[in-house]
């Protein structure tokens, strides 16, 4: 039985100037699965998300949505269809106050109840937000903003929710909280594509994974085999 | 009525607030554009001019009264900002900042040259769009002080036009847009928002924001003329800085302060009175002397 798939990556080129950023790659992610790219810095995780989203430029190669070409859209037509992007370094508008940016995230929302439900939904996902809603984004601290950000993201109703390092510069005790967050979401129903430098977290919530290194795709697999190989555990999880 | 008396203050005063409400309706356009591009659009103050011969226009060809006239005439100001941004700084929101700003002092010259040759280089008399000019003429006594009731109106309408302006900027969607993309335009593009459209809008609204001001101060100087939008432009710019540049609230403190002082000291030093336009480059440059970002500016933050 072959399963839905959600997004489809093939053969994917990407430079900045002269720079070979993405050297062909090729993912799946399939409908209802937390599917991860590993890999150390510079190997070129946050380009494919960028691309993906629209606000890098492929020079080659397809990026398909539900069955849509969506390769080089501009990047509010992608969010508009349904992904939304949780990006590196949170990107809170700190002068916007934490609802403000919530109702970025359903801007293009219509449906008064929906956003309502939502709000509720982040709320119980995150109580502590419901606290801060009239204080600057800005002003919260760096875990307080990480969930901000996927707040921000959930509040547009994804299809597919991808997310870039929600893990990075938080403590050990946030990054679990985190990683448990994602999982739920999932449970819950939605697509997601994770990537991380927090190698172990993220193979060890997602279904599937991808080792991203210099561009290229140097190993796939369902994830709980790549928490097992040796040459994962070698460069990624430190053991061996 | 002597200069040390009270009503000759009350008068001044007046004038100054009035002026500097223009200024401050003009210098806003300056400063939401600086806030979310980064640029200084030098033609702002040309499409002031061109409002200000719409209203004309309107009136005397379309033989609209004046009311209908100075809408349709900020209406197409708005029109004119947005197709501006299309056309000429659009295309370039990616090349260095330089660029862009050359192409916005090509625009000032391209509209006042395209004024010179399609309206005529003669100064035009704004009176001629009011059928009814007894309203002009009406003078209410305030404290022993005789002021004009069109620096009434003029104040009033510039006040209701900033209650309009804040309502958009901090209580619509559009306007949390705008304040969003002055912080990052990527990120809210992420969320779904057309970032050129919010732009464009962002010119139509200050453009027709330099169209009021300009209907209002064509009233009160009514001498219409291709180079009409320089000073006042100028000036502008000059408050917008003054007040913080990127700042709304900024832009209002600017022009309040600028035509306070042009006013008070010409009407207290009238041997002064030829010296009247260097008074506001004497602010700019004690200004940036003393806080370069200005009275409400904050400290510039280079993002990374």
């Amino acid at each position: 039985m072959s399963e839905e798939i959600v997004l489809n990556i093939e053969n994917l080129h990407v430079y900045y100037g002269a720079i070979h950023a993405i050297k062909g790659i090729s993912v799946n992610v399939p409908k209802g699965k937390i599917i991860t790219l590993i890999g150390a810095n510079g190997a070129g995780k946050t380009t494919t998300l960028s691309t993906i989203t629209g606000l890098v430029k492929a020079k080659s190669g397809k990026i398909v949505y539900n069955g849509i070409d969506i390769t080089n859209k501009p990047a509010h037509t992608v969010n508009r269809m349904g992904i939304a992007l949780v990006p590196e370094g949170r990107r809170i508008f700190p002068e916007l106050t934490v609802y403000e940016n919530l109702m970025m995230g359903a801007f293009n929302r219509k449906d008064k109840e929906g956003i309502k439900q939502d709000l509720e939904w982040v709320f119980e996902l995150f109580p502590r937000l419901k606290e801060r809603l009239s204080q600057l984004g800005g002003t919260l601290s760096g875990g307080e903003q990480q969930m901000l950000a996927i707040s921000r993201a959930l509040m547009s109703r994804p299809k597919l929710l991808m997310m870039d390092e929600p893990s990075l510069g938080l403590a050990p005790i946030l990054v679990e909280e985190v990683f448990e967050v994602i999982k739920k979401i999932n449970e819950e129903g939605t697509t997601i594509l994770l990537v991380e430098q927090n190698a172990f977290g993220a193979l060890n919530i997602s279904h599937y994974g991808y080792v991203l290194e210099t561009g290229k795709i140097v190993l796939e697999g369902p994830s709980q085999e790549l928490l097992n190989d040796e040459t994962v555990k070698k460069a990624y999880l430190g053991i061996g | 009525m002597g200069i040390s008396s009270g009503s000759f203050f009350l008068q001044n005063l007046f004038n100054a607030i009035m002026l500097g409400g223009l200024y401050a309706l003009i210098a806003v356009g300056y400063t939401m554009v600086y806030g979310i591009l980064r640029l200084i659009n030098f033609a702002h103050g040309d499409i002031m001019m061109m409002g200000v011969y719409f209203a004309f226009y309107a009136a005397t060809i379309l033989s609209l009264s004046s009311i209908p006239a100075a809408i349709v005439a900020v209406l197409g100001a708005a029109g004119l900002g947005f197709l501006i941004d299309r056309i000429a700084y659009k295309p370039l929101r990616n090349a260095p900042r330089i660029s862009a700003l050359i192409t916005a002092i090509a625009m000032s010259f391209f509209l006042e040259s395209f004024a010179v040759v399609v309206f005529g280089a003669v100064p035009k008399s704004f009176l001629s769009v009011f059928k009814d000019r007894s309203i002009l003429n009406k003078v209410l006594t305030v404290g022993g002080a005789k002021i004009p009731l069109l620096t009434f109106l003029v104040i009033i309408l510039t006040a209701a036009i900033f209650a309009v302006l804040f309502w958009i900027v901090y209580r619509t969607k559009i306007g949390m847009a705008m304040r969003a993309i002055s912080m990052d335009i990527p990120t809210t593009s992420l969320m779904g928002i057309n970032v050129d459209m919010v732009i464009g809008f962002t010119f139509a609204l200050g453009s027709a924001l330099a169209a009021a001001s300009g209907i209002m101060w064509a009233m009160r100087y009514p001498n219409v003329f291709p180079y009409m939008g320089f000073m006042p432009g100028l000036k502008a710019f000059i408050a917008a800085v003054v007040g913080g540049i990127g700042s709304i609230p900024g832009a209002i403190v600017g022009g309040l302060v600028l035509g306070a002082v042009e006013i008070f000291a010409v009407s207290y030093f009238p041997d002064l009175s030829g010296y009247r336009d260097a008074f506001s480059f004497i602010i700019l440059i004690a200004i940036l002397l003393i806080k370069p970002s200005g009275i409400l500016g904050k400290k510039a933050i280079e993002k990374v």
